[in-house]
C-alpha cells in the first residue's frame, strides 16, 4: 500500500464518521471566529435551543469591520458597532474567549492564532474566512468555511466536509535577493491560475519553501485560496518548533518536548502519491506584481502585461474585462506606472517581519509626494513590537503613519477605502474589482516592492534599488 | 438552516456570461454588516447593477427586462474568493434556486448547497450551448431535475447529466439539514474526543 501524505494523516486522524458517497464528519481542534461571519451562526444554534458544544475550542476577535484609528473610542459606524457588540454578547453568553478591541491580544484572526501559539502542527482548524489556510504553515489542516459550517462547529465541534484531492507544489533552489515569500506565492498562482487549485489541498515543499521563515510560510499558505485551493500546508520542522516555543498558549517544559516528538512525525511518506504535482525553479522567481482583477493575473515587475495572443481562449473575455477595469493596455510594461496609494497590512503581509522590511527600506528616505501610504499592523502584539523596535519612528520620519490593527483596506469594510479610480499597490491578497472600495484599482505585491513604490511613486522593480 | 425541499425546476434563465465571478462582485464587503441572513438580495452584484448614484445600470443583465427566472447561468469559476456565505444568501434572497456554470469555487458550492441553492456544474460545451440558446431566444426554458440529475433545454431537448453526492442530494430532496445530522452523532463525537 502506498504511503500517506501529511494532509491524509491529519485529516484521517480527525474523521469521526464517514457518510457513504458523501462527506466526512471531521472533528475540529480549533475554531476561530470574528464579528462578520459568526452572528447568524449563533442565532442559528440559539433558535434550536442549543449551547456551544465545546466553548473552550473556539477563540474570538473582531478584525474585519473595525476602524484603524481611535480604537479606544466607541465605533462610529452604527452597523459595525452593532456587529462588534453582537460578537461580545455572543461570546459572553456562551463562555467563549474573546480578545476584544481593547485587549493586548486583539488582531487579525490569522495573525493572532500563530503569534499566541494557538496554531499548532497536526491540528484541524477552521474559521469563517477563506484565509484560514494561513495556519497550514504549521503543518495543520486549516481552511475557510461558510456561516452554516460555523454553526455546525459551534453546535457539534464537527463539520461535514468532502475530502479534497491532494496536490504538491515543489519549489527547489535558492531565492534571489529581493524575492520574498509573497513573490513565491504570486508566481505560483500566476502559473496555476485563479482556479487551478480548485478541489485540491496543497502541500508546499522543496528547499525554497524550507528556507522561508514561519512568517514567510504563512504568507505562502495564506494565498492558497487564491488559486482556488481550499488550503495549503507545509510540513513542520525546526523552524516551526522554534517559532512556537514559549508562546502564550504553546505547550511548556516537558509538554513541549513531548509535543515536538509528535510533531516531528508529521510529514508525507516518501512513497505517498499526490493527485497532482507541480515543480518550480526558485531561480525563475522575481519580484511579482498583478496587473488584472484576480490574483492569478501576475507578472514579473520587470516584464510586460501579456499580449492578447498569449492568453488562452477561455480566459480571453476575463482578461479583456480586467484590463478595461484597470485602465491598462495589452503588452504594456509595468515599470513606470504612477501609483496613488500603498497599503501594507492584512493577514497576508501584516506581520512584524513585513513591517521590518518596509522600515529597513524606507529608513532615511521619504515617501513620494503622490503617494498616500497606510501601514496597518496585523495585531496589537505586532503594533507593540513595531514601537519597541523603533519601526514606528522610522516610518513616521519617512512620512508614513502606522495605523491600528485590523483587516482595514484589504477588504474596505471600514473607512479605509481606496477612492474610485485610484491605483493602489497592496500587500494584501485580492485585487478583485472594487475590493478596496468601489472603483478602486489594486495591484498585489510584496512589502519590499510596496516600500520601493512608496518612495519612488511609480512602479519599480525593487531589485534595481538593492 | 433547514431549507425548503428542492426537486424540480422549470424556468427561463438569466445569462451572466462572465468568468471568475468572485464573491466581492456577488456581494461587496461593505454590505456584510448585517447580523441576519435576510435582505442581501437587493445588493446582489451591487457594483455591476447600480452606478455610484444608485441608479440601475442599463447594460447589466439583472436590469434587463428581457431576462427573468430562477436559474442563473454564469461563466467558468463562479463564486471564487471569500468564504462569505452572504454570497449564497444574496443569490437565494434575490430568488435564484439554481446556478449553472462550468466550474464552481469550493466554498461557494458548499455554501449554496447549505442554503437550498443548487450549483449545477455542466461541461464547457453545454454551457456555451445554453448561452447560445438564451441569446437566440430569451424565453428559452431550462429544466433542472435533481432526482434524475439532469439539466434539459426544453425547446431543443438537449440535455446533460450533472454530479452531486448522494448525501447532499437526499438533503436537498427532503429539506434536511447538516446540523440535524451532526446533532444525532453527539455521542459518537464525545467518544471520539475521549479516544484522542
Amino acid at each position: 500500500m502506498a504511503g500517506k501524505t501529511l494532509f491524509d494523516k491529519i485529516w484521517d486522524a480527525h474523521v469521526v464518521d464517514e457518510i457513504k458517497d458523501g462527506p466526512s464528519v471531521l472533528y475540529i481542534d480549533k475554531h476561530l471566529i470574528h464579528e462578520v461571519t459568526s452572528p447568524q451562526a449563533f442565532a442559528g444554534i440559539e433558535k434550536r435551543g442549543l449551547k456551544v458544544f465545546r466553548p473552550q475550542n473556539t477563540v474570538a476577535t473582531p478584525d474585519h469591520n473595525i476602524p484603524t484609528v481611535d480604537q479606544h473610542l466607541e465605533i462610529k459606524d452604527q452597523l459595525s458597532r452593532f456587529q462588534v457588540n453582537k460578537l461580545t454578547e455572543n461570546c459572553n453568553r456562551h463562555g467563549i474567549t474573546l480578545y476584544g478591541l481593547s485587549h493586548p491580544f486583539q488582531g487579525i484572526v490569522h495573525v493572532i492564532g500563530p503569534e499566541l501559539g494557538i496554531t499548532q502542527p497536526g491540528m484541524t482548524m477552521v474559521c469563517g474566512d477563506s484565509h484560514t489556510s494561513t495556519h497550514g504553515a504549521f503543518g495543520s489542516v486549516a481552511f475557510g468555511i461558510g456561516t452554516s459550517e460555523v454553526e455546525m462547529v459551534l453546535a457539534t465541534q464537527c463539520i461535514l466536509q468532502p475530502k479534497p484531492k491532494k496536490m504538491r507544489v515543489n519549489v527547489e533552489g535558492e531565492l534571489s535577493k529581493g524575492v520574498s515569500a509573497k513573490d513565491v506565492i504570486l508566481y505560483i498562482i500566476s502559473k496555476m491560475s485563479a482556479s487551478g487549485g480548485t478541489g485540491y489541498f496543497i502541500e508546499y515543499a522543496g528547499s525554497a519553501i524550507r528556507s522561508l521563515s514561519m512568517e514567510g510560510r504563512m504568507t505562502v499558505c495564506n494565498m492558497s485560496i487564491e488559486s482556488g485551493a481550499r488550503g495549503g500546508l507545509i510540513a513542520p520542522d525546526e523552524t516551526t518548533f522554534e517559532y512556537i516555543k514559549g508562546r502564550e498558549f504553546a505547550p511548556k517544559g516537558s509538554d513541549y518536548d513531548e509535543a515536538v516528538k509528535k510533531w516531528k512525525k508529521l510529514k508525507t511518506d516518501d512513497d505517498a502519491v499526490f493527485d497532482a504535482e507541480l515543480n518550480f525553479d526558485a531561480a525563475d522567481i522575481e519580484p511579482m506584481i498583478t496587473y488584472g482583477t484576480n490574483p492569478g493575473m501576475g507578472v514579473k515587475i520587470s516584464s510586460h502585461i501579456p499580449e492578447e495572443s498569449k492568453i488562452e481562449k477561455s480566459e480571453l473575455l476575463s482578461y479583456q474585462k480586467s484590463l478595461k477595469y484597470m485602465g491598462f493596455a495589452a503588452g504594456e510594461k509595468m515599470v513606470g506606472k504612477a501609483v496613488d496609494y500603498v497599503f501594507v497590512g492584512s493577514c497576508t503581509n501584516g506581520r512584524i517581519e513585513d513591517l521590518r522590511v518596509v522600515a529597513d527600506f524606507v529608513k532615511g528616505k521619504k515617501k513620494a509626494d503622490n503617494i498616500t501610504a497606510w501601514i496597518v499592523p496585523g495585531s496589537k502584539q505586532v503594533e507593540k513590537q513595531a514601537n519597541e523596535e523603533g519601526i514606528t519612528q522610522i516610518l513616521e520620519e519617512a512620512g508614513f503613519k502606522l495605523r491600528q490593527p485590523g483587516c482595514s483596506a484589504c477588504l474596505a469594510m471600514n473607512d479605509d477605502k481606496i477612492p474610485e479610480g485610484k491605483l493602489a499597490v497592496a500587500t494584501s491578497n485580492r485585487n478583485f474589482e472594487g475590493r478596496q472600495g468601489p472603483g478602486s484599482r489594486t495591484m498585489l505585491a510584496s512589502p519590499l516592492t510596496a516600500a520601493a513604490i512608496a518612495v519612488t511613486g511609480t512602479i519599480i522593480d525593487p531589485k534595481t534599488l538593492l | 438552516m433547514p431549507s425548503e425541499k428542492f426537486t424540480y425546476i422549470e424556468s427561463t434563465a438569466v445569462p451572466l456570461n462572465i468568468e471568475n465571478v468572485d464573491t466581492d462582485q456577488i456581494i461587496p464587503a461593505r454590505f456584510l454588516k448585517a447580523t441576519t441572513r435576510e435582505g442581501f438580495g437587493e445588493n446582489l452584484f451591487r457594483d455591476w447593477r447600480y452606478d455610484r448614484n444608485n441608479q440601475p445600470k442599463a447594460d447589466f443583465v439583472l436590469n434587463d427586462n428581457k431576462y427573468k427566472g430562477t436559474i442563473l447561468v454564469a461563466g467558468k469559476n463562479f463564486g471564487s474568493g471569500s468564504s462569505r456565505e452572504h454570497a449564497a444568501w444574496a443569490v437565494h434572497d434575490y430568488g435564484f434556486k439554481v446556478v449553472v456554470s462550468s466550474f464552481f469555487a469550493d466554498i461557494f458550492k458548499n455554501n449554496a448547497l447549505n442554503n437550498g441553492v443548487l450549483p449545477v456544474q455542466v461541461s464547457a460545451e453545454f454551457l456555451d450551448l445554453i448561452f447560445g440558446e438564451i441569446e437566440k431566444n430569451n424565453k428559452t426554458i431550462v429544466i433542472v431535475d435533481l432526482e434524475k440529475q439532469e439539466i434539459i433545454l426544453k425547446e431543443s431537448g438537449k440535455k446533460e447529466n450533472f454530479e452531486i453526492n448522494s448525501y447532499k442530494k437526499e438533503c436537498l430532496l427532503n429539506g434536511y439539514d447538516d446540523i440535524d445530522y451532526l446533532l444525532n452523532l453527539k455521542d459518537k463525537i464525545a467518544a471520539f474526543e475521549e479516544s484522542k
